[in-house]
């Protein structure tokens, strides 16, 4: 969007949510040009500055309007569009609505939307509507079962979500598991990459409404999908990657299998090539929306594609390497322009660079065992339980009490596909966490949505929220 | 309409089948989904498994345009009045399904955020159970819901 009116403090503000600093519009000093982003960013300490962004203020507004108005707002009075414009009276902004029961919000982000005219003047997102109080129910799951209840934190990416909690568990555990666990756990977690880019693909293309990529892009995923259950049973939230390596090997024909992946994926990505990159009405619906600088990705905490589409390479596979990782080949895809397009073509490249380390994992998969041989860990193998007692008795207190982590804290990250996905664990000895706390990057994607949606039209926040890919199991637990 | 005691007369039996029968041709689900369930519905209406084969590929946004409402997920104690409400705002008749574990019985969050059971809130006519379900539960369950609607009375 080219010169964004200027910023109209109206009298329905919240006190307190001025802007110190900046000079009233229409004055010499005021840049009329300015951005809020801009307004934001002189001074980012400041509470009364950020409350523009964060604070309840929406709420405050809509309850010191006029009743008629809030009737017509809350819906209770239903009348002609014209009149409600007349009723309103003051004729700056009206505040409205949208989800936590919205199609086009992927889940259940709920987002008050300040408007004046069609332009949105500031954004609050609302969360909890899918709290699940999964960081507390980790306390009372032993580190054996913790993998069961993440995997179901970020559901667009369950291996990333069990790595990172099985990684975290064995550094206090001072384990690590063998060569072959950790080349599984990278074929494993770069398939679910594409898979979950897959899924943003389609879901992108419907919310601007490109139906057909949404047909595309399931194409492609069932196939990832199929492979999954393959592999692990389950289509979604597998409790495969544990701590001390994986659940199960491999099965027997996975070769083909990936190649078949390998073979089929790059031509559906390069259908999709062809389908958007130079569509026009899909470029009009992208190209310089929902923009976010870099400074402001570092304000407020934005990771992965998001960055990288801004124009910063920061990978936590680079920056701090895990499950061998740093001995693949691969590319960080980087952007420039920090828009919803230039998302989506970060996105597109992350696929093929992770087919590629696939490729690489697939053909350089070590022999040997697939989980540690700490017997502490790891549950003694199934045809021992028959002839063993001891073996019998292991594994039963394995499973109802399982192991002792020795006390310490620790936090392990991983690059999701949506960014730095963080687990932080505390252990007083015991067999289950004391503390299980989780840096979730969607929950910043969406704190950092106000910005991105700030000045733009209504239309515009649809591509904007489905370009930052939030996935509410991850902002709400 | 026939009383409860007597049996339906050739009219009211014959008219009854048929308004069933245009009832499960067309079952419209509105989108409510929350969790990992919604991503499987979303499968479910998909390339792949084409819901469009029983006549329901039309996810309304609209509660007011849809008979059939697919839980599919999580339901949170903060969520549950949104769901209600949503409930409220179809026309009748209308019917739910529970589709997973969490919205059947809360799964394995037996905790304080989670409504233990999505027919604490509303009224469910299948449950469908899997954590997630694939789209094959979800379709069987889909298939169960329209046996039951061709087997019932037209009026509840």
């Amino acid at each position: 969007m080219s010169n964004p009116p200027d910023i109209v403090t109206g009298e329905t503000e919240a006190p307190g949510l001025g802007i110190p600093g900046a000079a009233p519009p229409g004055t010499p000093g005021d840049d009329a040009r300015r951005r809020t982003h801009d307004l934001w960013l002189t001074g980012t300490e400041s509470p009364g500055e950020m409350g523009r962004f964060t604070s309840e203020g929406a709420q405050e507004m809509l309850a010191e309007e006029a009743p008629p108005v809030l009737a017509a707002q809350m819906g209770s009075l239903v009348g002609d569009d014209y009149a409600v414009a007349v009723v309103s009276g003051t004729g700056d902004t009206q505040i409205i609505n949208m989800g936590p029961q919205h199609p086009a919000t992927h889940g259940v982000l709920r987002l008050h939307l300040e408007l004046e005219g069609e332009t949105i003047r500031r954004a609050k997102p609302i969360i909890g509507y899918l709290h699940t109080g999964m960081e507390k129910t980790a306390e009372a799951l032993t580190y054996v079962q913790g993998a069961t209840n993440v995997t179901r934190m970020d559901y667009m990416s369950p291996f990333f979500n069990e790595l990172c909690f099985s990684l975290a568990v064995e550094r206090l555990l001072g384990i690590e598991a063998p060569p072959r666990a950790q080349a599984i756990r990278v074929l494993m977690t770069e398939l679910n990459r594409v898979a979950s880019h897959l899924l943003w693909i389609a879901t992108q293309g419907l919310d601007v409404g490109a139906l057909s990529m949404m047909l595309y892009g399931w194409r492609e995923r069932e196939l990832l999908l199929a492979f999954f259950e393959k592999v692990t049973g389950l289509r979604m939230n597998h409790d495969y990657i544990r701590p001390g390596g994986v659940a199960a090997d491999l099965p027997d024909g996975w070769e083909d299998d990936v190649a078949a992946i390998l073979d089929e994926v790059p031509r559906g990505l390069a259908d999709y090539v062809a389908l958007l990159d130079a569509n026009p009405i899909f470029k009009q619906r992208t190209v310089g929306v929902g923009v976010i600088t870099p400074e402001e990705c570092r304000a407020f905490g934005v990771t992965g594609p998001i960055l990288r589409a801004a124009g910063v390479a920061w990978d936590t596979r680079r920056a701090f390497p895990y499950s061998g990782i740093e001995r693949y080949e691969f590319e960080i895809p980087v952007g420039g322009a920090g828009d919803t397009f230039d998302r989506y073509r970060v996105r597109l490249e992350e696929m093929r660079q992770s087919l590629r380390i696939v490729e690489q994992a697939a053909a350089a998969m070590p022999r040997g065992d697939y989980r540690s041989d700490d017997l502490k860990v790891t549950p003694p193998p199934r045809a021992r339980l028959d002839q063993s007692m001891e073996a019998l008795i292991h594994h039963f207190k394995l499973f109802t009490e399982g192991f002792k982590v020795p006390p310490g804290e620790t936090y392990q990250a991983v690059e999701s596909p949506r960014g730095e996905l963080g687990m932080y664990l505390v252990s007083r000895g015991g067999a289950k966490p004391w503390r299980l706390h989780v840096r979730g990057p969607s929950f910043a994607h969406v704190q950092a949505l106000p910005v991105m949606l700030a000045d733009s039209l209504v239309a515009d926040t649809v591509a904007t929220v489905a370009s930052a890919d939030p996935v509410l199991g991850d902002v709400d637990r | 309409m026939a009383g409860p005691a007597s049996p339906p007369g050739f009219l009211t039996a014959t008219l009854q089948k048929a308004v069933n029968w245009a009832r499960t041709r067309s079952m419209w689900p509105a989108t409510f989904g929350l969790a990992c369930c919604a991503i499987e519905m979303m499968a479910t209406g998909a390339s792949h498994h084409d819901l469009g084969r029983f006549g329901m590929e039309v996810f309304r946004a609209s509660p007011r345009q849809a008979d059939l409402m697919i839980v599919a997920g999580r339901v949170s104690q903060k969520m549950a009045p949104v769901l209600r409400q949503v409930y409220d705002q179809m026309p009748d008749p209308k019917w739910v399904i529970s589709m997973g574990a969490c919205a059947s019985t809360g799964g394995m969050f037996n905790n304080y955020a989670l409504v233990q059971g999505v027919d604490q809130v509303v009224p469910v006519d299948v449950y469908v159970p899997g954590c997630p379900p694939g789209p094959q539960s979800l379709m069987h369950g889909i298939l169960t819901l329209h046996d039951k609607i061709r087997s019932g009375e037209i009026v509840r």
